[in-house]
């Protein structure tokens, strides 16, 4: 978390002059970025620990 | 103009036993089906002995007028033979439960508006869960996906069937669906990680079906998967209606996407029948929709016949217009439902896509893929990201990660867990399936068997004389039409006795 913390500011750096409504949409994008983070934080624990096997694994007979 | 009409989904789910990729398929199936009907009881669910009325079925006749000979088909098209060794039941909610080739389907009871069609459809999902928990307390534990591919070249379906009147010519219903069917995933996709039937190349696209579709129009389900299936099988009086069978779509765990996936498409059925659908016609729709499902960016452009190149949005626009063009004065509710959230998620998918999280399924997966390859630096080839997008569709609450995103908010949704679990148990009230389910839930012994129009009753269980009643007109045997005469009669005899005699 602490990383993407600085990286916010450094993006807005990056970009020349920002219209006025950027800050807003920055601001709902990073809220989006943060969302995504604590969903990712929250289904780490139940993802298959051996992706490879589960993908490899999971055959299924064509259907209609 | 209106969004409602009959229509209903039909589900064929993935299924696996953990750690046993060489489990048979057929086997697993018809034990999901057989632990429903045993968990749920007689009067929730037929026993899967009891037989599927195959006497109006025909799945080789072609819509555009010829039926095929029987002997030309593949065995796989053969649905209309009772093969002891699968399963098959009728719910109290007037769905079909039932193993079709190597899944167990479930076929949703006949609804009026998407909305009955988003509740009748998770409910089937729920009727997946009550089966696995029976299987569960045995010893047995399996996983059910509701998804259409394994990534490496199997491909299964999820269907819409639409009431449309017979009057209206194929070929022009084909011909306004086509445009229609190749930019709507961008709606109603659900995503896939991998490009090609077998995944040969990695990336992401929008619709997991597309790279299995390789016609424009045909009839095989199973094979050279056309974008309008002909199949001819109204399961209704034939010369004044048609169902269509839609089988180019993807299983949507988003209730908005599975609302408008059927809201939008009986919207453009209803212009169609109006002789009003925009007069599009693709240079090459089979390799569209493809091109545009590889194209997350939503920017490709697509060939038309007169030479002109339109992306998907602008399809769909297209359409959109029409259709507030014939909508007249009078719109109903179900249909403002759909509209706002059909121009909700074309204006998002047009300025910022990530806007869709929660309501169209592809978007939303996709976010997620996203989060990873930006946290973990992950490559589109990495097998996590395949993972993830198998147990994206795992319909268990705690595995699920679309299952999870419902549950913790993140999902918009339609319909209540509430009227959910109801729709698990009773049948939608306004039209035949409330008396195919209430034949289920009051007259668990002597129904012997049932189909879309029928129901076959024993009234004297064992005697072997069956009586059966047609129901070829789907909007007939609704609560309004024939409550009172169910709540009236004291049992089998006296119903039949009334039905034949006319009397309600």
């Amino acid at each position: 978390m602490a990383g993407q913390e600085q990286k916010r500011p450094q993006r807005r750096e990056d970009e020349d002059t920002p219209p006025p409504e950027a800050p807003v949409a920055q601001t709902r994008e990073s809220a989006r970025t943060d969302d995504v983070d604590d969903l990712l934080d929250e289904i780490d624990g139940v993802l298959e620990t051996n992706a490879e096997e589960f993908v490899h694994g999971f055959v299924q007979k064509g259907g209609q | 103009m209106t969004v409602r009409r009959v229509m209903g989904t039909e589900t064929e789910y993935g299924v696996t036993r953990p750690g046993d990729p060489r489990a048979n398929p057929v086997h697993l199936s018809g034990q999901v089906v057989r632990a429903y009907a045993t968990g749920a009881g007689p009067a929730r669910a037929l026993p899967t002995g009891s037989g599927w009325d195959y006497a109006d079925e025909t799945p080789l006749r072609d819509a555009r007028g010829f039926e095929m000979a029987r002997a030309l088909a593949d065995i796989s098209q053969l649905t209309d033979t009772d093969d002891p060794t699968t399963a098959n039941s009728v719910l109290s909610n007037g769905a079909r439960l039932y193993v079709d080739h190597a899944h167990p389907e479930y076929s949703s009871p006949e609804v009026v508006s998407p909305r009955d069609a988003v509740r009748w459809d998770r409910a089937g999902d729920e009727v997946m869960l009550q089966s696995l928990a029976t299987l569960a307390a045995q010893g047995e534990v399996l996983r059910l996906y509701k998804n259409n591919v394994d990534g490496k070249g199997a491909s299964y379906g999820t269907h819409e069937n639409y009431l449309v009147p017979r009057a209206v010519p194929f070929l022009t219903i084909a011909a306004g669906l086509l445009p229609f069917f190749v930019a709507r995933q961008v709606l109603v996709g659900a995503g896939r990680v991998g490009l090609g039937q077998f995944s040969e190349r990695p990336g992401f696209q929008i619709s997991q079906r597309a790279d299995y579709i390789e016609a424009e129009i045909g009839l095989e389900t199973t094979l050279k998967r056309p974008i309008v299936n002909t199949r001819d099988e109204p399961h209704a009086l034939g010369e004044k209606y048609r169902r269509l069978h839609i089988i180019v779509g993807d299983a949507t765990l988003c209730d908005v996407g599975t609302l408008l996936r059927l809201g939008t498409t009986s919207l453009v059925l209803g212009l169609i029948e109006a002789g009003a659908a925009p007069p599009l016609e693709l240079a090459d729709p089979v390799a569209a929709i493809r091109e545009i499902s590889h194209d997350p960016g939503l920017r490709h452009t697509v060939e038309l016949a007169d030479g002109r190149r339109m992306t998907a949005l602008e399809i769909l626009a297209t359409y959109r217009q029409a259709v507030q063009d014939h909508l007249g004065d009078d719109v109903d509710a179900d249909t403002r439902e759909v509209l706002d959230h059909w121009d909700g998620v074309a204006a998002d998918l047009a300025t910022d896509p990530t806007r869709c999280v929660g309501r169209v399924d592809w978007v939303t997966k996709l976010a997620v893929l996203e989060g990873y390859r930006r946290r973990d630096g992950l490559e589109w080839g990495d097998p996590r990201l395949s993972a993830i997008d198998i147990q994206w569709s795992d319909l268990d609450p705690a595995r699920g990660l679309a299952a999870r995103m419902r549950a913790s908010g993140r999902l918009v949704t339609v319909v209540t867990p509430e009227e959910v679990a109801a729709a698990v148990v009773d049948p939608p009230v306004e039209t035949r399936a409330w008396f195919r389910g209430q034949c289920v839930s009051r007259y668990a012994g002597q129904v012997r068997a049932a189909s879309w129009d029928s129901v076959v009753f024993e009234p004297a269980p064992g005697r072997r004389d069956l009586r059966r009643v047609q129901l070829p007109e789907p909007l007939r045997g609704s609560r309004a039409d024939i409550g009172e005469l169910l709540d009236s009669v004291g049992d089998v005899d006296d119903l039949l006795a009334h039905l034949v005699t006319g009397e309600d």
